[in-house]
């Protein structure tokens, strides 16, 4: 008897050291991952702040470029790079979260459905230099807009609309069915409860896609390159058909085909950093608003 | 002796597909009594209630035969605007739902969402189905705030507040004390008693004290069918099938 119990006591022992053992170190190896991650964007950003710190500066700011790019501020491209990313939500955002609705709260499931979800999944997968060609083939060429801050932001409207449709869906789905069934249970229709009950909940599931893909459209030059963006604007757009100067490209520009490239380098750090400093600042807006909007609920 | 009654179902069959839940239910419900409805889990009583206010249209697959009549008109019939059935039948969940809007308005919002603008009416009314509730004293003071601050026990009571506001004449009730402590169940007991004054109340019940508590009429039901039904003192002490014994008794089920 106390035999047995001995050896039921020294294989549990030897077998829970190893398990002990594999958790441990697989949990070890799941934190360094996770670290990986966080070590990249600290590499990235303060790379990025240390060459570019120097160049920020009030005129950097608030001035165009002078000098054929090698001196002088980026007003303009601030300013484009607004415009795109706010035309953009402004004309993607109504869309994404109507379809993410019919799809989400309305459509009844079958193959029409499925193939909508399909076509939506597939557009996320869409390489964004296929959305520029695809902005310069239609909305510039075909719709005749020309090479527009109106091309530019239909252009990066597509291609934030996946984003924003499956970020809604997301938000309603988290949407418990109880709200629905205790808001028809009252006599609400379909649609005074999607709207008085369903949308309010899901608003900061909403509004965080909204910002995501804000900063995807702020950032992305190969949409913008053949639809809206150009090297150099004299003053600042006035209308919608107006070519402008925006960040990304601003960046890639100075990088690749200025007329001085290395005489530029501070100037592409110091546009780099803003850009990621606008981009997470407006990540940081849509938390805190975010966070206020669930307090406000509880 | 003829009898008026607020609901009539005859002969009513429901399926899940091709799964049949109920199976040519009839049964008749008298006003301003409590009914109700007890059996084991899956028995169907929850998947009848649901056909009286029609909640079950929003499972896609799920169909329904026969005939519900609330006074003089088919539930089911094509001509039937679902939203003012619910108005006319309110229902209260197994677990409390309130919105995460304020208690002010978690109780008007089936008046405004029914297009009452009044203020003032919306006020009182909001009041009255409070004080109905016996929520009002625990309120009062704090109305504009989170309905979700309140205790389970309190929200399911906001919940039958919001279901009265819009004054129903027939209230649902799924399972209403399931998910509260004894204390709160108490009272959500002594409310139903106050309240079938004012409605035809038909409840769902896992528990069969409550339903001998709480019932002038109970249903039992088993395997999708109706299997007994009649006043509750009878039903609980004289009851006239071996199966219902058996379940009251607690030999099954």
């Amino acid at each position: 008897m106390t035999d047995e119990k001995t050896i039921i006591e020294s294989s549990f022992d030897r077998v829970y050291r190893k398990r002990r053992l594999i958790q441990k170190s697989l949990f070890l190896l799941f934190r360094l991952a996770a670290l990986i991650n966080c070590a990249g964007l600290f590499l990235v950003v303060s790379f990025i702040a240390l060459k570019g710190y120097k160049a920020i500066s009030w005129e950097f700011l608030t001035q165009p470029p002078i000098d054929s790019m090698t001196k002088g501020g980026i007003l303009p491209c601030i300013v484009g790079t607004l415009c795109l990313g706010i035309g953009s939500i402004i004309v993607a955002l109504p869309i994404g979260v109507a379809s993410a609705i019919y799809l989400n709260e309305y459509a009844s499931p079958g193959r029409f459905l499925r193939l909508i979800r399909l076509g939506i999944s597939n557009l996320a997968g869409v390489p964004s230099v296929v959305f520029g060609l695809f902005g310069f083939a239609f909305f510039v060429v075909y719709l005749k807009m020309g090479e527009s801050i109106l091309a530019g932001v239909l252009t990066l409207a597509s291609l934030t609309l996946p984003v924003i449709i499956g970020s809604t869906e997301e938000a309603l789905k988290s949407v418990p069915d109880t709200y629905r069934e205790a808001s028809l249970a009252l006599g609400a229709t379909r649609w005074q409860t999607i709207y008085r009950v369903v949308l309010p909940a899901a608003l900061p599931g909403t509004l965080t896609g909204a910002i995501l893909g804000l900063s995807r459209a702020a950032g992305e030059t190969a949409p913008i390159m053949f639809t809206a963006a150009v090297f150099f604007t004299p003053g600042l757009p006035g209308s919608v058909f107006d070519k402008i100067m925006a960040m990304p490209y601003h960046i890639y520009v100075l990088a690749t085909a200025g007329t001085n490239i290395e005489a530029t380098r501070p100037l592409q750090y110091g546009t780099a950093l803003l850009l990621i400093a606008m981009v997470l600042g407006m990540n940081l807006v849509a938390i805190i608003w975010r966070s206020v909007l669930r307090k406000r609920m509880k | 002796m003829t009898e008026d009654y607020k609901i009539r179902a005859s002969h009513l069959n429901f399926y899940y597909g091709n799964a049949q839940a109920l199976y040519d239910i009839s049964i008749n419900i008298k006003p301003s009594r409590v009914t109700a409805l007890i059996g084991p889990s899956g028995c169907g009583k929850s998947t009848f209630l649901r056909c009286l206010n029609r909640m079950n249209d929003l499972i896609p697959i799920s169909r329904v035969e026969g005939e519900i009549m609330l006074d003089n008109i088919n539930i089911n019939d094509p001509s039937v605007d679902v939203v003012m059935l619910r108005r006319r039948v309110g229902m209260v969940f197994q677990k409390p739902n309130p919105f995460p809007k304020s208690i002010f308005e978690n109780v008007a919002y089936g008046l405004k969402v029914n297009g009452v603008k009044d203020k003032a009416f919306i006020e009182r009314r909001v009041e009255e189905s409070l004080k109905k509730a016996a929520l009002w004293d625990e309120v009062k003071d704090r109305i504009h705030q989170s309905a979700l601050m309140l205790s389970g026990g309190q929200q399911q009571r906001l919940c039958i507040a919001r279901a009265m506001a819009v004054e129903p004449e027939v209230l649902l009730m799924d399972e209403p004390a399931s998910a509260l402590d004894p204390i709160a169940t108490q009272k959500i007991e002594d409310l139903i008693g106050e309240l079938k004054q004012y409605y035809t109340i038909i409840i769902v019940t896992h528990n069969m004290q409550q339903a001998a508590r709480v019932s002038d009429m109970t249903a039992f039901f088993y395997m999708g069918k109706l299997i007994e039904m009649d006043e509750t003192d009878t039903l609980f002490t004289r009851p006239g099938l071996k199966q219902t014994e058996d379940y009251i008794t607690g030999r099954f089920g």
